[in-house]
């Protein structure tokens, strides 16, 4: 069908021919991390890269442009600076905890992108709990915030981390009802069945009214989880100096840092996926071609990448009664609300289909 | 109110006061330091004088004597007023605090202890606030020799 | 068993937090030792002296000239209006008759130095409740009066422009030239700071009713400029005691009642425009003259004691000089309007949380070598 796909089934059968079935799966599914790992840790960077490009844009600057054509190669040199750096800590810190947290941190966020669906056939790991399993390991990611911030035996990292708890046990709540809202349509918590529902019009489109409002809670509320700006409590920089990474340096701190931005990318993925009809093209203009999916999922993603980071240029910081005031007594009101009105329109037919 | 009339006004509460004009742009008062407290709560409180506006507390050192010096304006009246006041004791000088009727002077009053050594009764909370608790002696007076740090030409 | 916690044996000590010397909210080496239970803030002490150079010593034995310089380094964002403080001090003293072209300068220049002090603290006062991008905005027209000023000075931040008797040199032929272009441009920018900061939901609910000071409490801690004039004290000193040219142009002294956090920073918005209009008043009718009048190289003070009160960009800065009849002052004091401000945080963030404490510290706009002289 294609040469990508065609490549996997050879590396596959090539392998699947040489060594006995139990060993050649785990070298493939080790191949396949590996490949996953090498991808987002690059892409990553590259994120980094874009925020500083749009900060810079938002700021009357121009932003990196020294290292590489366009400032391009700028992150890579920043992550191998990192790499180099001693790994400094406090001295009555608890030490296992301390270099448990980053990990943490990490693996939640990279463990996450198996279940995308970049484009058809292209997904790593096709769970039929998909949504279920996306949000269980994203608040994986907090456990390592906490410990980092509890561990590291600084006041200003315990009370970022304290924070941190409270911010993501709120608005989990709100992220999970507001694709449980969509989940009514789809039927299917499975990713890829929720792209073949949408071969029938976007979700967004399908579940009009009710979806639009579920998409800005899930925006709202996945800005939150991801503890960015205007929810950047936990590291409120004039606040708390850095917050739950107070003490981290070198590559752990560099661990937190890329987590942040592959949280934002998955964010934005899950959107895409639920709201945005993930790589199907509108109105099916490229569906000859499949591996240009690749390219409508990364493009929509982005948008809303790049809309989160409009977020963060452009507000100032809530304060942590008025976030938790925000979650308690409207996000959530507000999503139970929306749920039942997307029930009635499921039950009544009333969804746009094409 | 004029300068004459607030002297005749303050003169009748506490008879001992000094009023001068000379070599200064706003009228002098000299009180001793066991009136101080009296006389500033009297112009703060009284309504015709209503000095709420301490505007600033100096220490200076007279060279025998070490004082005070508070500028006060009215806030509403806008007449201004300077009381100096002197103590002799350069060992254990003492003053009254002013900080119950200034707010302000909590802070002012702690500096003037930090660079001065005059202590201040009944000051809620005296401490040393530039300098650290183990400073010795204090740097704004006249005989404070520190061969190290300062320069003198 | 006890299982109430209030009346157990379980010991309980405050939580404090040391927010500096090195914090990115203190805008400078002030230490406050807080004491919070959570989130809320039980009291604030501020630690001071780290960079304190004892400048009032220093006074004793430098000339006069020499004072000037040092009140640079003050407040070294309104520089132009300590040096004014000190030169108007000294010109009082001797009596001395400013040329009128002298006047209206130094007019000028303390108001640009206004602009460009609100800029700043526009842009970092955003930076403190979390938007990073007003600090940019900022600095953007900051740049532009700093730009003007090293034109004329040769300095863009200790200026160093103001001697006993007139200033230093005439203007720049471009000054004239460069202020009014920067007042059409300013004029089209200043709405903007409203539109990226003011307006925002966010915002106004960070600081509509946080840190509130009454009337009552800002004239008894002596707060002044837009501090005291946020909770509707009438403390413009050149409302009240003009000096320069300041009697002859016609301006708003701006109040507020409400003496929240957001009072104070719309006062500073509102004294910006204030400030453009003060030096349109001014800029075209420069009269001609000398910049200076000949002092004696070594300046004399007469016996006796002076006071001079000007408007800094931060509120009332004093100037006591007790003079014997030497070469030096006897005794020279500085009230800074910063040390008074500073004084009153304990009492505007008790009860608030963090975020207040940072929110109203910012409204306060402190600038640490103004405390620590």
């Amino acid at each position: 069908m294609n040469i990508t796909l065609s490549i996997t089934k050879n590396i596959h059968n090539w392998l699947f021919s040489i060594m006995p079935e139990g060993v050649a799966s785990i070298t493939e599914m080790v191949l396949i991390a590996v490949v996953y790992l090498a991808i987002f840790a690059v892409a990553g960077l590259y994120l980094v890269l874009l925020e500083r490009k749009v900060a810079a844009w938002f700021q009357l600057r121009i932003g990196p442009n020294r290292v590489g054509w366009w400032g391009l190669l700028q992150t890579m040199a920043d992550a191998l600076k990192l790499v180099s750096k001693e790994l400094t800590g406090t001295v009555k810190a608890d030490k296992f905890l301390y270099n448990l947290a980053p990990y943490f941190v990490i693996v939640s966020a990279l463990m996450a992108l198996a279940v995308f669906p970049f484009t058809q056939e292209f997904q790593a790991f096709d769970i039929n709990i998909g949504i279920l399993f996306l949000i269980a390991i994203s608040s994986i990611g907090v456990i390592g915030i906490l410990l980092g911030g509890w561990s590291s035996n600084n006041k200003f990292a315990l009370i970022g981390a304290m924070r941190s708890g409270v911010q993501t046990i709120s608005y989990e709540l709100s992220v999970g009802l507001s694709l449980l809202t969509m989940i009514l349509i789809t039927g299917s918590l499975q990713l890829s069945e929720i792209v073949e529902v949408q071969k029938n019009g976007w979700l967004i489109v399908q579940g009009h009214i009710p979806a639009v409002i579920a998409f800005m809670i899930y925006m709202i509320a996945g800005t939150a989880e991801t503890n960015r700006a205007p929810f950047d409590l936990v590291e409120a920089e004039s606040e708390l100096g850095a917050g739950f990474h107070t003490e981290y340096s070198g590559m752990k701190f560099a661990y937190f840092f890329l987590a942040e931005f592959i949280n934002m990318f998955i964010i934005a993925a899950i959107a895409t996926t639920v709201f945005f009809g993930a790589w199907l093209s509108p109105f099916g203009i490229t569906e000859s071609i499949p591996l240009l999916g690749v390219v409508w999922f990364l493009g929509k993603t982005l948008i809303i990448v790049f809309l989160m980071m409009w977020f963060r240029w452009t507000f100032p910081r809530l304060r942590i009664d008025q976030l938790l005031t925000l979650e308690w007594k409207y996000l959530l009101p507000l999503n139970l609300l929306n749920l039942v009105l997307m029930a009635l329109i499921v039950w009544l037919n009333l969804t746009i289909q094409f | 109110m004029t300068n004459e009339a607030l002297q005749n006004l303050i003169s009748s509460w506490i008879p001992e006061l000094e009023f001068t004009e000379e070599g200064s742009q706003f009228l002098n008062i000299t009180v001793q330091p066991e009136q101080l407290h009296q006389l500033m709560s009297q112009l703060k409180t009284n309504s015709e004088t209503s000095f709420d506006y301490l505007f600033c507390l100096s220490g200076v050192d007279w060279g025998k004597e070490l004082g005070v010096v508070y500028h006060l304006e009215s806030t509403t009246h806008r007449h201004i007023v300077v009381v100096k006041v002197q103590t002799e004791d350069r060992e254990n000088p003492t003053l009254d605090t002013v900080s119950n009727l200034w707010l302000t002077a909590d802070f002012h009053e702690c500096e003037v202890f930090d660079f001065f050594g005059i202590i201040f009764n009944n000051h809620p909370n005296l401490k040393r606030l530039f300098l650290t608790e183990d400073w010795d002696g204090f740097p704004l007076r006249k005989d404070y020799v520190d061969e190290i740090n300062m320069v003198i030409k | 068993m006890d299982t109430n916690i209030a009346t157990s044996n379980l010991k309980s000590e405050d939580y404090f937090i040391n927010m500096g010397p090195q914090h990115p909210a203190t805008h400078g080496v002030l230490r406050l030792l807080l004491t919070i239970d959570g989130e809320i803030i039980k009291k604030v002490e501020p630690d001071l002296g780290y960079i304190h150079r004892s400048i009032e010593k220093m006074c004793e034995r430098d000339s006069y000239q020499q004072i000037v310089h040092l009140t640079d380094r003050m407040d070294y964002l309104s520089s132009h209006i300590n040096n004014e403080a000190v030169c108007l001090t000294v010109e009082n003293a001797l009596q001395l008759e400013i040329p009128e072209r002298v006047k209206v300068i130094r007019t000028i220049i303390g108001e640009l130095t206004r602009i460009a002090s609100h800029t700043l603290w526009w842009g970092v006062m955003g930076m403190d409740v979390g938007a990073l991008t007003t600090y940019f905005y900022g600095f953007r027209d900051r740049e532009l009066i700093n730009d003007i000023f090293e034109e004329t000075c040769g300095a863009r931040l200790t200026m160093n422009y103001n001697i006993p008797g007139g200033l230093m040199f005439d203007i720049h032929p471009n000054f004239v030239k460069r202020t009014k272009e920067f007042i059409a441009h300013f004029k089209t920018k200043l709405p903007e700071y409203d539109r990226l900061l003011t307006g925002n939901v966010i915002f106004q609910k960070r600081m509509k009713g946080v840190g509130i000071l009454t009337k009552e409490d800002a004239i008894s801690f002596g707060a002044s400029g837009p501090v005291g004039r946020g909770s509707g004290y009438s403390c413009d000193v050149r409302k009240h005691h003009p000096y320069s040219a300041l009697d002859k142009v016609t301006f708003k002294e701006v109040l507020r009642t409400e003496g929240d956090s957001l009072a104070r920073y719309e006062v500073r918005i509102q004294e910006m425009w204030e400030s453009m209009s003060i030096i349109e008043q001014l800029i075209d009718n420069i009269p001609e003259g000398d910049v200076q009048v000949a002092t004696n190289a070594v300046i004399k003070l007469p016996k006796g004691e002076f006071y001079q009160k000007v408007e800094t960009a931060r509120g009332e800065l004093g100037v006591y000089v007790i003079s014997t009849g030497t070469k030096n002052p006897y005794r020279l004091k500085f009230r800074s309007p910063g040390f008074s401000n500073l004084s009153l945080l304990n009492h505007i963030a008790v009860g608030g949380k963090i975020g207040d404490l940072v929110a109203s510290m910012a409204t306060l706009d402190i600038v640490v070598p103004d405390i620590d002289r």
